[in-house]
């Protein structure tokens, strides 16, 4: 149960090593947590990751199998997450950004890449929704993208599972209401990831601690969407209001 | 049977709301069809919810509002009273104040249940005489996890269990309890203002048993910790008369003002507090004598504003109190201190003499002091300062009040209350599937 001042006992990822996440649990007082709950396919990786929680004190700390791809198993592992206590943050982490050009020339890739950020998250969020509604209270965070709110012609691909993913999380809150249930849409710009760290920097580039922090405040005051860092809504704005053939023209 | 609606809840501190299916009570029968018809979430009764936390509220579950059983009635000749668990302490008191009796115990509020009284193991102004509310209950009727209905008695230890037991162990549907004659509605009130904490204190101890009724308000945001000591005992007729007070039996509480709906946060910060309590100071004489006063105007002042924890802005406010031994009579200058150094302003701070405990496992009460503070949910830092004194209150055998609580973690509360393992065992017998659970429960894995 989440305490007066927001603090949560219960922590899901779905996508166990996302630096995201990672960072957003470690934004979170450490001493509430009862339990983090830490979703992905079995690796090395992960077990780190768990490790790595267990060795800040963190308690509760699991590692659960979970494939975004194997929509199928979805339910029964979001049904036992949830029968063994509530849980107050859910966090929808995983995604692939894949790659552009490989995906024009070979669809299976950009199949790929839309199974894993739509398909794997519109199965997942239903799943965690009907639970959330179930228990009466609690959150889900969405890891939506800036790359979303206007499509690129350099990452459209990756840019469209964001956007549907946004759209449906949107959708998601907007059913959840009156339940004490509710959705966090988080954009993030450019973060220092792994998964972005073979690419070059873009403008209002930020760490994974950056956005940990903004998704804890705006939990904390129960926002339902959020930009990282908070100024890109604005240049976003402007981007989503820019004619085509100028927004054609900027650099990729 | 009543639709079930699903609604939003939550306590008095308007924090952490969860949805959960409320129900309206009415009839035992229905009560214990709805226990046995439970889903996972479970079932909770809820009264008036003044708790301030998560006591009275259930994600999730089926929540059953028991103000609508609200009978109650008044055997003068043998000084009892039997109400259905939802009959309000305000309606009680309307109807048997001008008769000539009062409730044993009176919480700050008169806007709470009886059966929440109970649950809750309410404390008053006069605790280090008369114990909590618990001791003057007769008899209770409950229904229990498994639909059952049970005739409990003090004999029973199942009786105890419910005393404090935070509805966690059944239903409460009545109960009769003893009243104390008075003659009047008035009391006669000696107000002692102090210039430090430490006077306040040893004043406080020094004449602890020559009033009924013993509070003290604390200036927060001074650092002298200076206050002003109410005491009080219920006004005979000759002392009202010799005031010229007309009809002295007359008893008719009324709203003064009502909070508006909307409140911008931060309404009350450092500074509209600090001119709060210089003025709250300043108002009380240095010392009076034999001041007659209503009982509204005496126990619920704060009833005389209507939803006046909307005052607290959209994030809600929470009360932290505990309690500690005598011995341990430092924290409570601890406390004041460590609030005033994050600017936590609490504009009503309110310290209180504890008697002896009962035998209720989770009755809060326990000789020594109890220390009450209101703050605002958003102050930075609130819940860092307040877990460091969950920790040195803990350490010196104080705890926290679970009808007011809304933050603590659950090992600080199973350090804090060590008969939590005689009670579950009892609740175990009374509701072996669990099926009574709230918001607190979950929390503090209780």
């Amino acid at each position: 149960m989440l305490d007066a001042l927001g603090e949560p006992q219960s922590v899901l990822v779905f996508g166990g090593t996302s630096e995201i996440a990672l960072a957003t649990i470690k934004e979170m007082p450490r001493h509430r947590i009862r339990r983090v709950l830490l979703a992905g396919r079995p690796s090395e990786s992960l077990d780190a990751v768990v490790a790595q929680l267990q060795a800040l004190n963190i308690a509760g700390v699991e590692a659960i199998a979970f494939d975004a791809k194997d929509t199928d198993s979805h339910g029964a592992i979001i049904d036992a997450a949830f029968d063994g206590s509530d849980i107050d943050v859910v966090i929808l982490a995983f995604g692939l950004l894949g790659d552009q050009m490989t995906a024009e020339e070979d669809p299976g890739h950009a199949v790929e890449i839309a199974t894993v950020n739509y398909t794997g998250s519109v199965s997942a969020g239903l799943h965690v929704a009907r639970r959330l509604k179930n228990q009466g209270h609690g959150a889900l965070v969405v890891l939506s993208s800036v790359a979303g709110d206007r499509v690129r012609r350099s990452n459209y691909v990756y840019g469209s599972t964001k956007a549907g993913l946004d759209a449906f999380a949107q959708g998601l809150d907007a059913a959840l209401a009156g339940t004490g249930a509710h959705v966090l849409i988080v954009r993030p710009g450019f973060v220092r990831t792994r998964m972005t760290s073979h690419l070059p920097e873009a403008p209002m580039t930020t760490n994974p601690e950056d956005v940990g922090k903004i998704i804890v405040t705006a939990l904390k005051k129960g926002k339902s969407t959020v930009y990282a860092p908070g100024p890109l809504r604005y240049v976003m704005a402007g981007l989503k209001a820019l004619p085509k053939p100028l927004f054609r023209k900027l650099p990729s | 049977m009543s639709e079930a609606v699903a609604t939003q809840l939550s306590g008095w501190g308007r924090t952490m709301p969860t949805v959960a299916q409320v129900v309206e009570a009415n009839s035992p029968v229905q009560i214990a069809e709805l226990v046995q018809r439970a889903n996972s979430r479970g079932v909770l009764a809820r009264g008036l919810g003044r708790s301030y936390g998560d006591a009275a509220q259930s994600g999730g579950a089926t929540v059953i509002d028991m103000t609508t059983m609200t009978s109650f009635s008044l055997n003068p000749d043998s000084m009892t009273l039997t109400a259905d668990a939802g009959a309000s302490i305000d309606d009680i008191l309307r109807e048997i104040v001008p008769r000539g009796f009062f409730v044993p115990v009176s919480a700050g509020t008169r806007m709470i249940t009886v059966g929440g009284a109970i649950a809750t193991d309410i404390h008053g102004k006069n605790h280090h005489r008369d114990g909590s509310f618990g001791a003057h209950v007769a008899e209770l009727t409950l229904i229990d996890g498994l639909g059952a209905q049970h005739i409990l008695t003090p004999r029973d230890p199942k009786f105890w269990a419910t005393i404090g037991g935070m509805g966690l162990t059944g239903i409460i549907t009545s109960a009769r309890f003893t009243v104390i004659p008075i003659q009047s509605s008035y009391l006669t009130v000696d107000t002692e203002r102090t210039k430090n904490l430490d006077d306040l204190m040893s004043h406080m101890i020094e004449r602890d048993d020559e009033y009924r009724y013993t509070v003290a308000w604390i200036d927060s945001v001074s650092s002298s910790g200076r206050g002003v000591i109410t005491r009080g005992d219920h006004a005979t007729i000759e002392q009202c008369n010799s005031k010229g007070i007309k009809n002295p039996e007359g008893y008719d509480p009324k709203n003064i003002a009502t909070a508006p709906g909307l409140v911008p946060p931060g309404l009350l910060n450092k500074w509209s507090v600090r001119a709060f309590n210089e003025g709250w100071y300043r108002k009380h004489p240095r010392a009076r004598l034999g001041e007659l006063q209503r009982i509204g105007a005496f126990f619920h002042p704060l009833d005389g504003v209507h939803d006046w924890n909307r005052i607290y802005g959209p994030r809600g406010f929470l009360q932290y109190q505990f309690q500690v031994p005598d011995a341990a009579g430092h924290l409570i200058g601890m406390a004041l201190s460590k609030l005033r150094e994050i600017g936590a302003p609490s504009f009503l701070t309110v310290l209180k003499r504890f008697g002896p405990g009962n035998r209720a496992p989770l009755s809060f009460p326990q000789s020594g002091w109890t220390l009450a503070a209101d703050l605002p949910a958003g102050i930075p830092g609130l819940g860092r300062t307040l877990d460091q004194l969950d920790e040195l209150i803990s350490a010196e055998g104080g705890r926290l009040y679970l009808a007011k609580d809304s933050r603590q973690s659950p090992t600080n509360f199973a350090r804090t209350y060590p008969r939590l393992g005689e009670w579950r065992e009892i609740r175990d017998t009374m509701d072996p599937n669990h099926v009574f659970a709230s918001d607190l429960s979950r929390r503090l894995e209780i």
